[in-house]
């Protein structure tokens, strides 16, 4: 290599750092596409629905005339199938989540389990509704009902809540279990008096993003046949309380908020659009909330426990 | 034999040339002051050897030759060492620490080959310097080699994983990546407490013969090593030279007690 | 009966008879066992779900293709399921997949990896601890509302651009569902490239390389099969995803590799189908389940590779 002049090194290494600057400004300009995309849709939902946005619209059932129409029973039957999934999903979760981490050989049926909680992670969610359509609606028979819909989300979010389980449960240092079973714990008491009320933050963290995921699908509820224009309550309205109580609504017919917003978008009239954006913007507020709450919740958590 | 005479009467004389000089070298992690007012001298040519107990500073010290600390935040020089023969104050604001490691090369504790062929290995340094003619790289990489008694073992295998080699082939292999660029000095970190006994000896006897090319300044924690690899020996003491001088004095005639102790393995 | 009694203790008259004792040990024994089989139970509801998933989608294809036949299924140009002469080619509705996936892949690999190597190497922690939350944001945002997004904004926007574009098409949804996987693609690729170890770096910086040279010619050749797999997960991500090509690309089924045009992909067809009347043992309900097999082996199989991959990445380091 021939020998260089020191000013020529020097203009070269200038040349090589050009290249870390230039990187860094890509860098930045690709996060700013992701930024740029969050703005753009919340301001698009935010300008063309905000007119829409009022107590009404909350109270109202969708009608032919979009002026009139509102996601009263959309945002009701959400509510509703959330409760169902998160009454489903959340023992079942929890409930394999400490199996597997305090009571499970290492055993290759241990391993099948795992490996299906992965795999089921990654299966498309209408491969759930098709699943839900087959066994639940019709096996089962259930119906194409809240049940039904509550179900199936239940089984798409469970691999979140089993893992959130887990690797809360993992975050308890052995020294706590041991000092309980030192005391002449049974496992069982161990596990229910110490490692779930210790897990608990963490699992509520895993349960909230899964609902709020579960709170946005379309395509399984769509699957099993949930209808597109309802203009009536799970609930009757005379006696809300009882008709909630004596669990009726399951069986019903329903809709949700990703379903309501898919109808009012493929209506090709500006004002369902506009009922669309304001239907979306709502929908894209609770589930950044619900994922905000779960952000604060785990960097709480970071520092409140100190083991 | 006459010129070794004459050599050794300069040496003790300190008449050797300089390769590098430490003045109030203090060094700060974010509050903590791990260097604490170094000075001391490289000579040119010969292997300088810095021992001492664990946490007494001499990595942190090889370290900033190379403003290896430059990577991390929170880190702060004050003072200087001044690298000759342009008296270039080495920890300068103004001087570039991309300069500094071309001129200055470093073999790790834990040998880390990239995750590349042996060939690219070597020819790294020369690529990032914007070399491209291919046999420019061919001459460079086998010299390298061979000045890192790896050459005979590898030069048909060049093709092949860095990964395939022992681990004291490995350490061999990133002296040799070190060496293609034509440093002026090489800084060796621990380079032999992860190899066996043998390769411990081949890097050893390595050492003996590159010092003749390029000025080699050695941590190690093992005090019989640097008895054999090296010209001069500093010791350190919680971030402080105790003593700096001829290997041979420093380890027969120790003028400070706190040396003595290190020594005679009073002290860890 | 044995009573235990010390002189400067109080007797311990609560340890019971023997046969007491052993009644109450069995009886918490199989409490214990009874509360781990119910917790096993729970556990094995996800081996009941792959079951139960492959039970039925096998059930209702074999009924499928006993009526139409495995060769026409695959190679069959037409899909027109609900028309008295009626043809099963899934290649129609896969090329819409194929095309839609590959637009989103082109927007996706470039963007997500370059985060990936500008949190993983360049970013300072304050800008990190910001940009991961936004990347969580833009991956938790329902895909009903990208769909929107995709119809009502892009395509009007790619519409100033590209005046022939139609409003139902690949393109919009392409770009937008590789918006969304964005920050699965960077999230996997950063992981594998900050499981390589610092003294690879720190080798490469004692060379007098820059940054941007150790970050592109040593950190990220290390994490080689780690980014592979992250590029494969996010195919099936896309391969998978149903609402934005619903709502976007239009539902009409169109055998194209063309992105300017719209088409049905596997996942929109089953959509429309659910949409209409389904009547339990048609025709037109089986061929949702045959289409449905076709998309799990598909996303199965991506699955599969990419964890393997990253399984092996991780052994590495």
């Amino acid at each position: 290599m021939a020998v260089q002049t020191p000013a020529a090194t020097r203009a070269r290494i200038a040349r090589r750092k050009r290249w870390d600057v230039v990187f860094a400004v890509i860098g930045v300009v690709c996060l700013m596409i992701g930024v740029l995309t969050i703005a753009a849709l919340l301001a698009d939902m935010a300008v063309k629905g905000a007119p829409r946005l009022s107590y009404e619209f909350f109270t109202s059932f969708p009608s032919r005339h979009a002026e009139r129409a509102g996601i009263l029973s959309a945002w009701v039957g959400s509510a509703l199938v959330m409760v169902v999934t998160a009454a489903a999903a959340v023992p079942v979760g929890v409930a394999a989540g400490v199996y597997l981490e305090e009571y499970a050989p290492r055993n290759w049926m241990t391993t099948v389990i795992e490996v299906n909680i992965t795999n089921l992670a990654g299966v498309p969610s209408i491969v759930y509704g098709l699943l839900a359509l087959g066994v639940f609606v019709y096996q089962f028979g259930l119906g194409q009902s809240i049940l039904s819909a509550g179900l199936t989300l239940a089984l798409l979010i469970l691999p979140v809540v089993i893992v959130a389980t887990r690797e809360a449960i993992r975050a308890i240092p052995a020294a706590i279990r041991e000092g309980s079973y030192a005391l002449g714990a049974t496992r069982w008491q161990t596990v229910r008096h110490h490692v779930v009320p210790y897990a608990t933050p963490g699992i509520l963290t895993g349960v909230i993003i899964g609902m709020a995921r579960a709170i946005g699908e379309t395509a399984p509820v769509i699957t099993i046949g949930a209808l597109t224009f309802i203009a009536f309550l799970p609930v009757r309205e005379e006696a809300p309380l009882a008709s909630l109580l004596s669990l009726e609504w399951l069986m019903a017919p329903f809709t949700v908020m990703p379903i309501q917003i898919f109808n009012w978008t493929s209506r090709p009239e500006a004002a369902f659009q506009a009922n669309a954006a304001a239907a979306g913007f709502v929908l894209v507020l609770m589930t950044l909330a619900m994922n905000g709450i779960a952000l604060w919740l785990r960097y709480r958590m970071r520092r409140a426990i100190k083991w | 034999m006459a010129r070794e005479a004459d050599r050794e009467r300069a040496v003790e004389q300190g008449a050797e040339p300089r390769k590098a000089e430490i003045r109030g070298l203090n060094f700060y992690y974010g509050e903590v002051r791990a260097l604490k007012d170094l000075n001391m001298v490289v000579h040119d040519k010969h292997v300088t050897a810095l021992i001492g107990p664990s946490g007494c500073g001499k990595t942190t010290f090889l370290r900033c030759f190379n403003r290896m600390h430059d990577l991390y935040p929170g880190n702060r020089y004050q003072g200087e060492i001044r690298l000759y023969p342009d008296d270039v104050n080495l920890l300068g604001q103004e001087v570039d620490p991309i300069e500094v490691r071309m001129r200055i090369g470093m073999v790790f504790q834990k040998p880390n080959p990239f995750p590349k062929s042996l060939y690219e290995n070597v020819a790294y340094g020369l690529r990032v310097r914007g070399e491209r003619s291919r046999h420019a790289i061919d001459d460079k990489v086998e010299q390298a080699l061979r000045e890192a008694a790896l050459w005979d073992e590898v030069k048909d295998r060049l093709a092949e994983p860095a990964f395939n080699l022992s681990g004291g082939q490995q350490q061999r292999l990133c002296i040799a990546r070190a060496l293609a660029t034509d440093p002026e000095m090489l800084l060796f970190d621990e380079p032999t407490s992860a190899l066996d006994p043998i390769a411990t000896a081949s890097i050893e006897e390595l050492m003996r013969e590159l010092k003749h090319k390029v000025t080699i300044v050695i941590v190690t924690h093992n005090m019989q090593q640097a008895a054999r690899v090296s010209d001069y020996t500093a010791y350190m003491y919680l971030g402080e030279i105790i003593e700096f001088g001829l290997t041979d004095d420093v380890f027969f005639r120790p003028k400070h007690a706190r040396t003595e102790d290190y020594i005679t393995g009073r002290v860890s | 009966m044995t009573v235990v009694t010390s002189a400067d203790n109080v007797a311990m008259t609560r340890v019971l008879p023997a046969g007491d004792r052993l009644a109450r040990r069995r009886a918490r024994l199989w409490r214990e066992r009874a509360i781990e089989f119910v917790l096993f139970l729970a556990a094995s509801v996800s081996v009941l779900t792959t079951a139960a998933i492959v039970f039925i989608l096998a059930k209702e294809s074999v009924v499928f293709f006993r009526q139409v036949p495995l060769a026409d299924f695959l190679l069959d140009t037409q899909w027109t399921p609900l028309f008295d002469d009626a043809h099963f080619g899934i290649v129609v509705l896969l090329s819409g997949t194929v095309v839609s996936s590959a637009v989103a892949l082109l927007v996706a690999v470039p963007v997500g990896t370059t985060i990936a190597i500008y949190l993983s190497e360049f970013a300072s922690a304050r800008v990190r601890e910001v940009a991961k939350p936004v990347l969580e944001l833009l991956g938790g945002i329902p895909t009903i509302v990208y769909g929107y997004f995709a119809l009502l904004f892009v395509t009007p926007l790619l519409q100033k651009m590209i005046p022939q574009l139609p409003g139902f098409n690949l393109l919009a949804a392409g770009i937008v569902m590789g918006i969304m996987i964005v920050p699965y693609v960077a999230s996997i690729s950063e992981d594998a490239m900050r499981a390589v170890p610092m003294g690879l770096r720190e080798g490469s910086y004692a060379l007098g390389a820059t940054r941007f040279e150790t970050a592109v010619k040593v950190v990220a050749p290390a994490a080689t099969s780690g980014i592979a797999a992250a590029y494969i997960l996010g195919v099936s991500r896309a391969v998978g995803e149903t609402m934005i090509l619903a709502i976007a690309a239009g539902m009409q089924p169109n055998l194209t590799w063309n992105p300017l045009e719209p088409a049905a992909t596997v996942t929109s067809y089953i959509v429309q189908v659910a949409l209409g009347d389904l009547p339990h043992g048609s025709v037109g309900y089986q061929t949702i389940f045959a289409a449905g097999l076709m998309l799990l082996l598909l996303t199965l199989s991506f699955n599969v590779v990419g964890h393997w991959m990253r399984q092996r990445f991780r052994e590495a380091y």
